[in-house]
C-alpha cells in the first residue's frame, strides 16, 4: 500500500510557487486536432502524473514542451519561472532545464555507462578524453543520485557496457544522463512499461530524491498504483481536452479512471465464468541454451495448458517466460530439446510456420518491431499470417481478403478509417487488436499472449480482456503471458510462476495473491 | 493564415512528391532544344524505347530486390556475362536460338538460387555478396568470349533485340490492351459494388479510360511512323505487366512487401522469409539473363563490354521509379518510368555527342539525386 508519509513540504523548498506553465496550447495536424485549450501548471519540487487514454494528446503535451514541435507549430504559451520561452528545438528546451526521457531509450548500447552519460561533453584535455575523470565523475553522479548507495557495493558501474545491463538499469542511465546536464523539470513518458515491480520502485525512489532536492517531475503512466504512490498533483486530459487538475489527496484512483474515459468503470476486469476442460496443451521437460553454451536459459520445465481456462504467466524480467514461448515457437534460434503436444500429438516445430500450421500462435510483446508491419494497411497485416486461406493457387483473392478483415475488424471492433489505411496511423489499442485479428484469422487451438496490453489505456485493455474471454467459451488454449500482477490475477484461471529459468511454481486463481505469487517468483533466485 | 501556410505546404508536397516527373520533363525539354526537336521525332523515340528495354527489365528484376529491402549490384556483368554465353553458345559451340535463350535465363535462374543461399540462407550482407559476385560475372564473361567481340548471330535471335512488330499487329494489341482495361475498370466498380466499398466517382474513371487509350494509341502511332513497336519494347511492357501481377496480386508479393517492411513481422506472422527472399533473387537473376539476351541480339554480338556499370542505371531507375531503398514500399511499374528516363538521358546525350566522361558524372549524380529525393520525402512524413 502506498505511504503518504513525503507529503509535507519542508526545508527551504516553496512548493507552492509555480516553475512552469503551460497555457492554452492548442495544437493541430492535418485534419486533426491534438490538443485543443489545454492547461498545465507545474509546482516547483513536485511530481505531476499526467493521466489520460492513449491517444488523449499526452505525447504530444510533451513534445510542444520539449521543443520537439517548435514554438510558432502550435497555439499558446510556455512560461518558464514566469517568463514567457521560445523552443525552435529540443535544445532551447534544455538550456532552459527542461530534459524528456522518452519511452524508447537512446542509449549507445556498445558504449559504457560512462561514456553514454557524457556523450557528446566528455571531460578532456585538448580533445582526448579523461578516462579517469569520465569514470569518476560518473561514479559519483550515481552515487548522488541514490542508484548506487554509497557505503554498499554499486549497482551500476561506470565501466559496464549498456547492451549488458536490464532494461530498468539502462533507464536509470538514461535518467542520470538528463540530469548530468542541468535539469530542473525531468520529464518521464511511461518510464516503467519496461520494468519489472522491484525495478520500479527504485526508480519511483530515485524520482523521490529528486523531488526533495528540488526537482520536479512531470510523470506519465497508465499505471495508476505508480501515479497514486508518486504523483503530489494529476492532471487528466482526455480526447486532446484538458479535464483537470487535483491534488492526490483529494483523489482516488477510481476517480482518476472516470475523469479519463469520462464514464464510470467499475470494474477493471470482465468477470466470467469458465467451464474447465480436459487437457490439450502439454509441455514436457523443456531445456533453452544460452547461445554457443552448455548453460540453460530455461531448466527444464513442464506445464499443461486445459481448455477453457486462461493460464497466466508470471515471474519477473529475464525469468525466462518469452523466452520459452518464443523458443516452443520456432522464433528463438537458441539450441532447444523438450517435448511439445497438442491434443496428445507430439509436435515438431522448427519455424513460427509450423507453429501456425499446427494451430499454435505466438503474439510478440513487441507489438512494433516484430507484431506489425506498420507501413502496411489494416486488411494487409490482418491477413498476413493466413495468406494461403485468403489465395487460389498463390494469386491473391481481393473478396475474401475484404470478407475477412471486415469480419475481424467488426468482432474486435477494431477502430480504423478503413481497412486500407496504414497500421502505424492507429493508437496502441487498435494496433494490438490487429495483431490479435492476425493471429485468429489462422484459426489457432492455442493462443499465446506476451503482454497483450502494455502500453495501451484501460478502455482497450478492457476489450482486450472481454475478447480473451469469448476465445476461452469457442474453446482456444489461451496462455496470456504479463508483467503487470493486476493483470494476472484479473484474467487468469490458473498462473505458473517463472523463476530464474524455472517453474517457480503453479497456483490455482482461488488461492493465489500477490505475495504468494511473488515468493515463488523470487524463491529460486539465491541459486542464481 | 493557416490555410496560407496549408497552402505552401500542399505546393510543396506536390513538388516532392512529383519531383521525378518535373526532372524528366525538363530533361526533355532540355535536349529537344539542343537537337533541333530531333530528339522528339519517331525515329528516336523508337530508338529511345529500344534502348529503355534492356534498362527496363534489369530495373523490374531489381525493384522487388529493393522492396525486399536487399540490394543486387551484380545485375550489370552477370548480364554482360548472359550476353556473352549466348552469343559464344551460338557462334562457337552450334546453339540454336531456342536453346540459347533458354540456357540464358536458366543460368540466370541458377544463379539468384545461389545468391539467395548465401544472403537468405547463409546471412551474408546482400551489399558485399554481390559486389563481390560482380567481379566474378566479369571474369566470367571475358572467359567466355576468350576477351573479344563474338558475332554474328543468328537472325532468329537478333530479332528480340533489332526486331519490330507488323504495324497491324501493333494497332491489334493497342485495341485488345484497351478493350482489356475497359472491362476491368468496370469489372473493378462491380466487384466494389458488391463489397460495399466506395468506388472512383464515374467521371474519374472515364478520364482515366480515355488517358488509357490516348497514351497507347499514340505510342503505337509514334512507333507505326517509324518502323512499328520495337520487339524489346513489347518484351519489356509484357515482363513489367507479369512482375506488376506477381507483386500486387500474389501471395509471394505480398511477402516480399512484408518482409520489406519488418523482416521480423514478416517471420512472426509465418512467412517463410529465407524462401521468400531465394524467389526474389531467382526472378531478378531470369530477368537479368533476359536484359543480357536482348542486349546481344541489339548489338548482333557478344562484346567484352556488355552490361558494365548498368547495375547503376537499374538501381536509379526502381529508385526514380518511386521503389524506396528502405524496402518495403513502391510500386514494381515504378521501374519503367525511371528506365525511360535513364534511356533518356543516355540517348540524349549521345546525340549531343556529349563525351563519355560527362556522360558517367552525369547519371551517377542522378542516381545521388534519386535517392535524396527518397530519403528526404521518407524523413518529412
Amino acid at each position: 500500500m502506498p505511504n503518504n508519509e513525503a507529503t509535507n513540504t519542508n526545508q527551504t523548498i516553496d512548493r507552492n510557487s509555480v516553475i512552469l506553465e503551460m497555457k492554452d496550447i492548442t495544437k493541430t495536424f492535418p485534419g486533426v486536432v491534438a490538443l485543443s485549450d489545454v492547461n498545465f501548471c507545474l509546482r516547483t519540487g513536485t511530481v505531476h502524473a499526467i493521466c489520460g487514454e492513449n491517444g488523449a494528446g499526452k505525447s504530444t503535451l510533451i513534445k510542444v514542451l520539449s521543443g520537439v514541435h517548435p514554438t510558432g507549430s502550435y497555439e499558446g504559451e510556455i512560461i518558464v519561472n514566469s517568463e514567457p520561452k521560445v523552443f525552435n528545438s529540443v535544445k532551447d528546451a534544455e538550456e532552459v532545464g527542461i530534459v524528456c526521457i522518452h519511452q524508447e531509450l537512446v542509449l549507445v548500447p556498445e558504449l559504457t555507462v560512462a561514456e553514454n552519460m557524457f556523450l557528446g561533453h566528455q571531460p578532456n584535455h585538448r580533445g582526448v578524453i579523461d578516462r579517469a575523470r569520465l569514470f569518476q565523475e560518473t561514479q559519483d553522479l550515481l552515487v548522488r543520485l541514490g542508484i548506487n548507495k554509497e557505503d554498499a557495493p554499486p549497482d551500476i558501474l561506470a565501466t559496464d557496457i549498456i547492451g549488458d545491463l536490464s532494461v530498468g538499469k539502462q533507464q536509470l542511465v538514461e535518467i542520470a544522463k538528463a540530469l548530468s546536464k542541468d535539469c530542473r523539470i525531468l520529464i518521464l513518458d511511461e518510464p516503467t512499461s519496461a520494468l519489472t515491480e522491484s525495478e520500479a520502485d527504485v526508480l519511483l525512489d530515485i524520482i523521490r530524491g529528486l523531488r526533495e532536492r528540488g526537482i520536479s517531475s512531470i510523470y506519465i503512466s497508465h499505471k495508476l498504483d505508480e501515479v497514486m504512490e508518486i504523483a503530489d498533483d494529476v492532471t487528466i486530459i482526455r480526447d486532446g481536452q484538458y479535464i483537470g487538475t487535483k491534488p492526490k489527496s483529494d483523489i482516488k484512483k477510481s476517480d482518476i479512471i472516470a475523469m479519463m474515459v469520462g464514464r464510470e468503470l467499475t470494474n477493471q476486469f470482465p468477470e466470467v465464468d469458465h467451464e474447465r476442460g480436459k487437457v490439450r496443451f502439454e509441455i514436457k521437460n523443456y531445456n533453452v541454451y544460452r547461445p554457443g553454451t552448455d548453460r540453460k536459459l530455461i531448466d527444464n520445465i513442464s506445464f499443461q495448458a486445459r481448455q477453457g481456462e486462461v493460464l497466466g504467466v508470471s515471474g519477473l524480467m529475464g525469468s525466462g517466460r518469452t523466452e520459452l514461448f518464443s523458443s516452443i515457437c520456432g522464433i528463438l534460434p537458441n539450441r532447444s530439446e523438450g517435448e511439445v503436444y497438442l491434443d496428445g500429438e507430439l509436435l515438431n516445430i522448427k519455424s513460427p510456420n509450423d507453429a501456425i500450421k499446427n494451430g499454435i500462435y505466438y503474439l510478440t510483446e513487441d507489438r512494433n518491431r516484430y507484431g506489425l508491419v506498420l507501413n502496411m494497411s489494416v486488411l494487409e497485416n490482418i491477413t498476413l499470417s493466413s495468406l494461403k486461406k485468403v489465395s487460389k493457387a498463390g494469386v491473391l483473392d481481393r473478396d475474401k481478403e475484404v470478407a475477412y478483415s471486415n469480419e475481424y475488424v467488426d468482432k474486435i471492433n477494431i477502430k480504423t478509417a478503413s481497412n486500407d489505411v496504414k497500421v502505424s496511423t492507429l493508437s496502441g489499442g487498435n494496433r494490438q487488436k490487429v495483431a490479435i485479428a492476425k493471429s485468429l484469422l489462422t484459426d489457432p487451438k492455442v493462443l499465446i499472449l506476451d503482454e497483450p496490453t502494455r502500453g495501451i489505456d484501460v478502455g482497450a485493455k478492457y476489450e482486450i480482456y472481454t475478447i480473451i474471454h469469448e476465445l476461452v467459451n469457442e474453446g482456444v488454449v489461451v496462455i496470456v503471458i504479463s508483467s503487470e500482477m493486476e493483470e494476472i490475477l484479473g484474467l487468469s484461471d490458473r498462473i505458473l510462476v517463472f523463476s530464474a529459468g524455472r517453474l517457480g511454481g503453479e497456483i490455482d486463481i482461488s488461492d493465489a495473491s500477490q505475495v504468494e505469487i511473488m515468493k515463488m517468483a523470487t524463491g529460486f533466485e539465491s541459486d542464481g | 493564415m493557416s490555410s496560407k501556410s496549408l497552402g505552401g505546404a500542399g505546393i510543396k508536397a506536390f513538388i516532392k512528391k512529383y519531383a521525378m516527373m518535373l526532372v524528366f520533363v525538363v530533361i526533355v525539354i532540355f535536349f529537344t532544344i539542343m537537337t533541333d526537336g530531333i530528339f522528339l521525332q519517331p525515329r528516336n523515340l523508337s530508338n529511345l524505347f529500344r534502348q529503355m528495354a534492356i534498362i527496363g527489365v534489369l530495373a523490374t528484376g531489381m525493384s522487388l530486390v529493393i522492396v525486399s529491402g536487399n540490394i543486387d549490384l551484380s545485375v550489370g556483368t552477370f548480364l554482360g556475362f548472359v550476353s556473352g554465353l549466348a552469343s559464344a553458345g551460338m557462334v562457337w559451340w552450334n546453339w540454336r536460338t531456342p536453346a540459347a535463350i533458354l540456357l540464358g535465363i536458366l543460368v540466370g535462374v541458377v544463379v539468384g538460387f545461389l545468391h539467395g543461399m548465401l544472403i537468405a540462407y547463409l546471412k551474408l550482407p546482400a551489399f558485399i555478396t554481390t559486389l563481390g559476385t560482380q567481379f566474378v560475372f566479369r571474369g566470367g564473361l571475358l572467359g567466355v568470349i576468350k576477351g573479344q567481340t563474338v558475332a554474328p548471330l543468328h537472325e532468329s535471335f537478333v530479332f528480340i533485340g533489332q526486331g519490330y512488330l507488323a504495324r497491324s499487329v501493333g494497332w491489334i494489341i493497342a485495341i485488345v490492351a484497351t478493350v482489356l482495361f475497359i472491362i476491368s475498370v468496370f469489372n473493378r466498380r462491380k466487384k466494389n459494388k458488391q463489397l460495399g466499398i466506395q468506388s472512383n466517382p464515374i467521371g474519374k474513371d472515364i478520364v482515366k479510360i480515355i488517358a488509357f487509350i490516348v497514351v497507347v494509341f499514340v505510342f503505337v502511332y509514334l512507333m507505326n511512323i517509324y518502323e512499328g513497336i520495337p520487339v524489346p519494347t513489347l518484351i519489356l511492357l509484357g515482363l513489367s505487366l507479369l512482375y506488376t501481377f506477381i507483386a500486387e496480386k500474389t501471395t509471394f508479393g505480398r511477402s516480399v512487401y512484408a518482409i520489406g517492411g519488418n523482416s521480423m513481422a514478416a517471420q512472426y506472422a509465418g512467412i517463410n522469409v529465407n524462401r521468400v527472399i531465394t524467389v526474389v533473387y531467382m526472378l531478378s537473376g531470369a530477368l537479368s539473363a533476359v536484359a543480357g539476351l536482348i542486349m546481344a541480339a541489339r548489338l548482333n554480338a557478344g562484346s567484352p563490354q556488355s552490361g558494365l556499370f548498368m547495375e547503376t542505371d537499374a538501381i536509379a531507375s526502381a529508385v526514380i521509379g518511386g521503389i524506396s531503398m528502405a524496402g518495403g514500399t513502391g510500386k514494381v511499374y515504378g521501374a519503367l518510368f525511371g528506365a525511360l528516363l535513364m534511356a533518356s538521358l543516355d540517348n540524349g546525350m549521345s546525340m549531343m555527342n556529349v563525351e563519355t566522361f560527362w556522360q558517367y558524372i552525369v547519371k551517377g549524380a542522378v542516381l545521388v539525386l534519386a535517392v535524396l529525393f527518397d530519403i528526404q520525402s521518407k524523413s518529412k512524413k
